[in-house]
Order: C-alpha cells, then sequence, then structure tokens
C-alpha cells in the first residue's frame, strides 16, 4: 500500500496503452503466426475480478531467493560468470511505488544455456547456476538481486538469429490486470535493434524503456557491476469518485 | 500550450519464451532445490468451502495443435464470491482459497488440470451479479502479451444469461467459447487462440 493511502487499492485500473505493447501478430517472429488471436479483443472495463490480484507476503522468500549466484550452487561454489547487481523501482503509471510485489525472473547462464529439458543449445550447463529467483518489492518500490550476466542466445527463428542477452521478468501488481512478462535486456548490446522478439514493440522509446543502463554508482567495487532497471505498472484510479461497491 | 501530463507508460510486454517454466515453475523444470515448491501449484486447501471441481482441457494454436509450452495462471473468487486479495474490500474471503493458481500445460501432450472450488457470483459494477467465472491468464513462445480470457459453467444456464459481460457481447455465437462443459471428471475447458471457434479474449 502507498504511504499516502491507508485504504486498499480498489480503483479502476486506467485502460492499458496499447500503443507500447506489441501486437499479437508479429509475422517477423513466427511463432506468432499461429499463436495470434485474429479476432479482436473484446473491451470489458476493469470489475473485481481484475481489480482484486493475489499479494505474496515475504516470508515466502528463502534466504538466497534473489541471489542467483548462489540458490542453486553446491556449498562453497557459484556461478560462473560476469557478476552483476540488477535493481530498480516499480512505479505505477503514476508514479507511485508498487510496494510488497512479487517480481520472479529466468536467464539462461553466462554462455547462453538455459537449465531446461527442452533446451538443446550445445554451450555447456553450468552446474553450479539453475536461473531462477525471485524478490519482493520493499515499502517504497525497490527492489534487487544479484545474479550474473546471462549470455546471448541462438534460436531457430530466421536462419542466424541470436536473442540478446537478457532478463525474462514476471510481475505482479496489486490487481490481476497488472499482471505482466517482460525481458530487461543490457545497455549497449548490438544484437538488441537486431532482434525480432525486440522489435514485436512497435514504439523505439518503450524499447528503450526494457533496455537496464550500467549503473556505476550502485556497482559494488571488486565484485559486482550494477544494471538499473525500472518498471512501470498500469495505474488505478482513486475511489474518491468511483461507483464503489464497497459503499463507503 | 497546455501543462504537461506527467503519467509514466507502462513497461511493455515481451513473450515469456519457451523457458518460462525456469522461472515459475522450476520444480516441474526440473529445477529442484531453490524452492521448496512451485508457487501457485495449489489453488485450495483441505477444509476449503465450497463444490471442489477439476478443470482441464488444452490451449491450442491456429493449427489445432496444443501448445506444449504454455503456461496458465488462474484468478478466481472463493465459493461466496469472495476474492482473497487487499483490495478485497467487501468481507474476508475463505482463508483456504487462495484463488490463484498457475498451471504449466504437460510438456508430452499439452493437457492441463487443476483441483478448485466453483466461485460464487461477484457484483458488476453496474450492481448487477457476474455469473460464476474463473479468469484465465495464458503465456507461451509467440505469445507477445498474456492473453485474458474467461470460463463460465455450462451447469449455470440462468446465471449465464443475466450475466453483464456475456450478455453484452455482439456476437452471441462466440459465446460458447467462454464456457466449460461438464465431463467425466468436472469440467473441460479448451481455449483456441485462433480460427474456428477462437476463444474470447478480453482487453481489461
Amino acid at each position: 500500500m502507498a504511504a499516502d493511502d491507508s485504504r486498499p487499492e480498489s480503483g479502476a485500473f486506467f485502460a492499458r496503452d496499447s500503443t507500447v505493447h506489441p501486437p499479437a501478430l508479429t509475422p517477423s517472429y513466427k511463432t506468432s503466426l499461429a499463436r495470434s488471436p485474429k479476432h479482436a479483443k473484446l473491451s470489458l472495463g476493469t470489475t473485481l475480478s481484475e481489480m482484486t490480484g493475489p499479494v505474496f507476503g515475504h516470508d515466502l522468500l528463502g534466504d538466497l531467493d534473489n541471489d542467483l549466484i548462489l540458490n542453486f550452487a553446491a556449498p562453497g561454489e557459484s556461478a560462473i560468470g560476469p557478476r552483476i547487481v540488477v535493481h530498480g523501482r516499480l512505479l505505477d503509471e503514476r508514479g507511485r511505488p508498487v510496494p510488497g510485489a512479487l517480481i520472479e525472473v529466468w536467464q539462461a547462464n553466462a554462455g547462453g544455456r538455459y537449465r531446461h529439458k527442452k533446451e538443446s543449445y550445445l554451450a555447456p550447463l553450468d552446474p553450479n547456476f539453475g536461473g531462477c529467483g525471485r524478490v519482493i518489492t520493499d515499502d517504497e518500490g525497490h527492489y534487487c538481486f544479484r545474479t550474473i550476466q546471462p549470455g546471448p542466445y541462438p534460436w531457430p527463428n530466421g536462419p542466424n538469429e541470436w536473442r540478446p542477452a537478457h532478463i525474462h521478468f514476471s510481475i505482479f501488481g496489486h490487481g490481476f490486470a497488472q499482471r505482466l512478462i517482460t525481458q530487461m535486456y543490457f545497455e549497449g548490446d548490438p544484437l538488441i535493434p537486431r532482434c525480432p522478439i525486440v522489435r514485436t514493440i512497435p514504439d523505439e522509446a518503450a524499447i528503450r524503456r526494457l533496455i537496464a543502463p550500467l549503473d556505476m554508482n550502485h556497482t559494488i567495487p571488486m565484485d559486482a557491476r550494477a544494471y538499473k532497471f525500472d518498471i512501470v505498472l498500469r495505474g488505478r484510479r482513486s475511489t474518491l469518485f468511483e461507483n464503489r461497491l464497497e459503499g463507503n | 500550450m497546455v501543462q504537461r501530463l506527467d503519467d509514466l507508460k507502462e513497461t511493455s510486454s515481451q513473450t515469456a519464451g519457451p523457458y518460462v517454466h525456469i522461472g515459475l515453475t522450476p520444480n516441474f523444470a526440473g529445477i529442484s532445490g531453490v524452492y521448496a515448491e512451485d508457487l501457485g501449484k495449489r489453488v485450495i486447501e483441505d477444509g476449503v468451502k465450497g463444490e471442489r471441481i477439476v478443470v482441464s482441457g488444452k490451449v491450442m494454436d491456429g493449427t489445432g495443435t496444443p501448445l506444449k509450452d504454455a503456461l496458465i495462471e488462474i484468478w478466481q473468487a472463493d465459493a461466496d464470491g469472495l476474492y482473497n486479495s487487499p483490495s478485497e474490500t467487501r468481507g474476508r474471503a475463505d482463508p483456504k482459497c487462495s484463488g490463484w493458481g498457475r498451471i504449466p500445460v504437460d510438456m508430452a501432450d499439452g493437457s492441463f488440470s487443476f483441483e478448485t472450488i466453483k466461485p460464487g457470483r461477484v457484483p458488476h459494477p453496474t450492481g448487477k451479479d457476474q455469473a460464476p467465472h474463473i479468469t484465465f491468464w495464458i503465456v507461451a513462445r509467440g505469445i507477445n502479451i498474456g492473453l485474458q480470457t474467461r470460463m463460465y459453467f455450462s451447469d449455470e444456464e440462468a446465471a449465464n444469461k443475466e450475466d453483464p459481460i456475456l450478455s453484452r457481447i455482439e456476437h452471441q455465437n462466440r459465446v460458447p467459447t467462454l464456457i466449460a462443459e461438464q465431463d467425466r471428471a468436472g469440467y473441460r475447458f479448451d481455449i483456441r487462440i485462433q480460427g474456428h471457434k477462437e476463444t474470447i479474449f478480453f482487453d481489461i
């Protein structure tokens, strides 16, 4: 709950601005061809079913859940690769922090290899790297985790397509309508403008907002570099003039 | 000139990709020892109020092929129509019903199945009651932004008929795509992303 509002948030969400999101059908990303609806989405207007959503307590988290360098490693070992800290804030469209929100991340290892049954890239697994982590935002919406920088990864879309280094993010807000999955990219990666998945987003400015800058001020000297990635979820109206169901 | 609106822009969605399980259901992906249990594995606990049901189905692409890498999340009210959420202002939901579940489809045949309870009716902003429904959110490789739909129940004919959302749909011949049929195990809800009998998806 935002510090300036002690009542539960129950206002309707702002309509999604579809111009910042990829359309469903993006032919250069081939899998989208058979996995995109042909009919228009039906506009519903938010109801309680979308204004509410699950919220997870801090007791969910284990000590190493936000440390991908150690959370899969054998005792005394650690994952191989460039050590980084990824941090940022979770805000809504009104610029208010979103506290107590669960953020889950997953990624390939330093060589671009995912730990997954269906993955067949010849780069080796790192025995000390799993690739998953999670964190809950603090009272000001901050989150932070530690990991190794993932490597680029080839995929069978075009004949010679490589994903930029990226970390997948899954974010819960306070309402199910805010549910979001996205990908974070790294400043300066020349693969970003070449990637058909990046280019599913039509808006250049929106793409730039997925690229985390190197953040020297948060870098830990002689230990880990830092990247900053702020995330914005849908805003919601205040309930003052809503046709409120709770009747207050 | 006018004043500037200083609202921020929502972060853009990107596909969850084929390895979504690593992050969201690591134990299902074969990554054990990081989280004790995959989040959202159980929607209900023993002692939950209401009628227990099993919902199963598949998610099909435009060629009729089941997606074997989809991940579904559901969100629903408890038996009394209350959501287990801090934003629920009408009362306290049954603590044995989280109302939220996360279901990876089977990697071999694309089927999914989950156990829950039949949700109660929830009011619509117009004041009318909605018919019992479960919200579905589907992500996968090839899906650029999560697809939202709703599952209604075939044995709630009267409630469905007066549901403020179902009754507002112009193409009434598409309404059956949102209605789960009863089968031996419980309810069957197939989702067709594209083409013949394409499921209705919502912009919410």
